[in-house]
């Protein structure tokens, strides 16, 4: 049933729907709406789960890992400060290959102190071994979290997942978002099936020593997983199609690209007004279109490089900066279209919730078409 | 003394809510600042994060914004580095006794000198009214909508028995008292933990029929209980009422200070 709603409201839907067995947060903004509803259904008796009011990130990441390790369905949010308490035991979960799904109401980090949004605190933890889904809007988000179970959750996969979506542009805006039934949701996600748990009868251990005789296979096991991670995703992507109407069997979403000869690529919501941007450009007789990086763990090189064969050029919006190197997205896009001699533009824009508007599109594709080199987009030249 | 001078009068007004307590726990705490006659120079405030951590932000002083939980170490830091420094933290419940736990109890056990204003109003307040490690057993919040089910924190008895020099406990009520605490504590060498019971009418006054500060002022001048008071019944074995707040100076002594200069 379709419903107007928050986004962080349609995201705690998706959670309750899903049927966690137990839920750990910290508060945080802009995560707080999520886990505040979640608290309500499960005192309201509408989520048959544990919630757990933890100290710190790290608790509630750790309570969720232990958990998990146990055999349960897990489910936790952050943002921000928050996800980088978490660094530590993110990196555990995925090495212990614990299925962990985590919202992220994507945040700025500090210092200076920034509540507002940007993509910097997933990309910061883009080698943890976490799957990194971006939902461009509510429907998305709520979406993600069924597929994002699924995949985590497969047996080829086991690695946990993030589902990013832009904090307050999102979090805290409201949409129409199609709810799905209890019935249709299990047919989609059955319960948990935990590969390996904790069970007194048959003991096994998380998490102990490997020493450099076998350090790494483990980590190549990881990489393993996640290119498999590719091929799962498509085809829960593409049931999710089948069974709901909206089809995510693509890891990317491809807008006006195929007579294109400017490409711009984005995460999250900002591809909405970009999109308006190009249908404005569109009319005027510019050819532009968009890639959307609907998945940017597992980095979906051939989709990529396939979605973007036929343009001239490539402009880039990466709300995140590797200070001393460039945008996190900049760099994969490189590596993906080296030698086809598809001209680049890194624009690193949008940090700490400046806007990005269509008109910045506009200028952006100029500039690209311009054959300007990568930028800090939009700076304020007289407080520098 | 006046100490509008110390006010970085072109940040306001603040961003804390009509009603909030931390003006007055903030005037309080310069109040008693000034009284030493320490210059702006030779004082440094640090805060973590959450609505007391905002209150650096309006003192006209160096100051320290840090991470959640975490100012203690950070001013752990600037202490032992420049001890000439007057080093004051404020804090919050959330802050202090949840995330920065670990720090709290470890800064009191090697006694630095510090001076800790903890602003305890029950709640997280600034991410809009969780349930914290000090919500008291059925208090309502936005984590806890029936009521809280966990036993909170005593800060004030935790800060005594992890060793900290000076401990003291007031409310807004009472500022001629909380401004002496806070003097006090400045004056103790070692760490000083003065814990002020805080009204918070949007966080935890929404969710508990509190939303009127006089209510609040009234249950912090009828529910407060003195230290020597509280300790003569529980020694008669008469029973504490469990809706006292136990206010005063829980103790002042003179264990091995670290961060002392000379």
């Amino acid at each position: 049933m379709t419903q107007i709603m928050e986004g962080s409201h349609a995201v705690a839907e998706a959670v309750r729907l899903s049927k966690p067995g137990v839920i750990s947060a910290y508060p945080i903004t802009p995560q707080t709406h999520i886990v505040e509803r979640l608290a309500e259904m499960v005192a309201d008796g509408l989520l048959e789960a544990d919630y757990i009011t933890v100290e710190s990130e790290f608790s509630a990441l750790s309570a969720c890992l232990g958990a998990s390790a146990t055999g349960v369905r897990v489910y936790s949010a952050t943002t921000s400060q928050g996800l980088a308490l978490m660094f530590e035991v993110c990196f555990n979960a995925a090495g212990m290959r614990l299925p962990l799904v985590m919202t992220i109401a994507n945040r700025a980090l500090s210092a200076p102190l920034s509540i507002w949004n940007d993509h910097q605190d997933s990309i910061s933890l883009r080698d943890s071994g976490w799957l990194q889904l971006y939902a461009q809007d509510c429907q998305e988000a709520h979406d993600l979290h069924y597929i994002a179970y699924r995949v985590a959750e497969d047996h080829s996969v086991l690695l946990p997942a993030m589902v990013c979506f832009d904090g307050f542009v999102l979090t805290h805006t409201y949409e129409p978002v199609d709810i799905p039934g209890q019935e249709e949701v299990d047919a989609f996600l059955p319960a948990f099936s935990p590969y390996q748990r904790l069970d007194a009868r048959d003991p096994i251990s998380f998490g102990m020593y490997a020493t450099p005789d076998y350090y790494m296979e483990f980590r190549y096991e990881m990489e393993r997983a996640m290119q498999r991670a590719k091929g799962v995703l498509k085809e829960c992507g593409k049931e999710f199609g089948e069974r709901f109407g909206r089809d995510y069997s693509d890891l990317v979403e491809s807008y006006r690209l195929e007579d294109a000869d400017t490409a711009l690529v984005a995460m999250g919501s900002l591809c909405g007004t970009v999109k308006d941007a190009i249908d404005e450009m569109r009319g005027e007789g510019k050819k532009v279109g968009l890639l959307n990086l609907r998945v940017f763990r597992p980095f979906p090189f051939e989709d990529v490089k396939k979605a973007l064969s036929g343009v001239s050029r490539v402009a880039i919006l990466d709300k995140n900066v590797s200070i001393g190197s460039k945008g996190a997205v900049g760099l994969e896009m490189r590596d993906t279209l080296y030698g086809t001699g598809i001209e680049i533009l890194d624009c690193i824009a949008g940090l700490g919730g400046r806007d990005i508007r269509k008109r910045d599109v506009r200028r952006i594709v100029g500039l690209a078409e311009a054959g300007g080199g990568d930028i800090f987009y939009g700076l304020r030249e007289e407080v520098l | 003394m006046n100490f509008l001078e110390w006010y970085r009068v072109d940040r306001l007004p603040s961003i804390f809510c009509a009603g909030c307590g931390i003006g007055t726990v903030i005037n309080c705490t310069l109040s008693a600042v000034t009284s030493m006659g320490w210059r702006r120079n030779d004082v440094v405030f640090l805060s973590g994060i959450g609505c007391s951590s905002r209150a650096p932000g309006y003192i006209r002083t160096d100051s320290l914004h840090t991470t959640h939980g975490r100012a203690l170490a950070f001013a752990t830091g600037v202490k032992l580095a420049e001890p000439r420094l007057n080093v004051i933290l404020f804090t919050g419940d959330g802050d202090l006794a949840a995330i920065g736990g670990n720090h709290f109890i470890h800064a009191c056990r090697r006694n630095i000198d510090l001076t800790v204003v903890c602003v305890n109003n029950y709640i997280y307040g600034m991410t809009g009214g969780q349930g914290s490690p000090t919500t008291p057993v059925g208090a309502r919040s936005s984590t806890t909508p029936y009521g809280s089910t966990e036993t909170p924190f005593d800060l004030s008895e935790l800060a005594m028995a992890a060793g900290a020099n000076y401990v003291s406990r007031w409310t807004p009520y009472h500022t001629k008292e909380l401004t002496a605490a806070v003097k006090a504590g400045l004056e103790t060498p070692g760490l000083s933990f003065i814990e002020v019971m805080t009204q918070c009418p949007t966080g935890y006054g929404r969710a508990n029929r509190l939303r009127d500060v006089k209510e609040f002022m009234e249950i912090f001048r009828m529910r407060s209980m003195l230290k020597q008071k509280a300790d003569r019944l529980l020694k008669e074995g008469k029973p504490v009422p469990p809706d006292a707040i136990v206010i005063g100076e829980f103790v002042r002594r003179s264990r091995p200070v670290m961060g002392r200069r000379g």
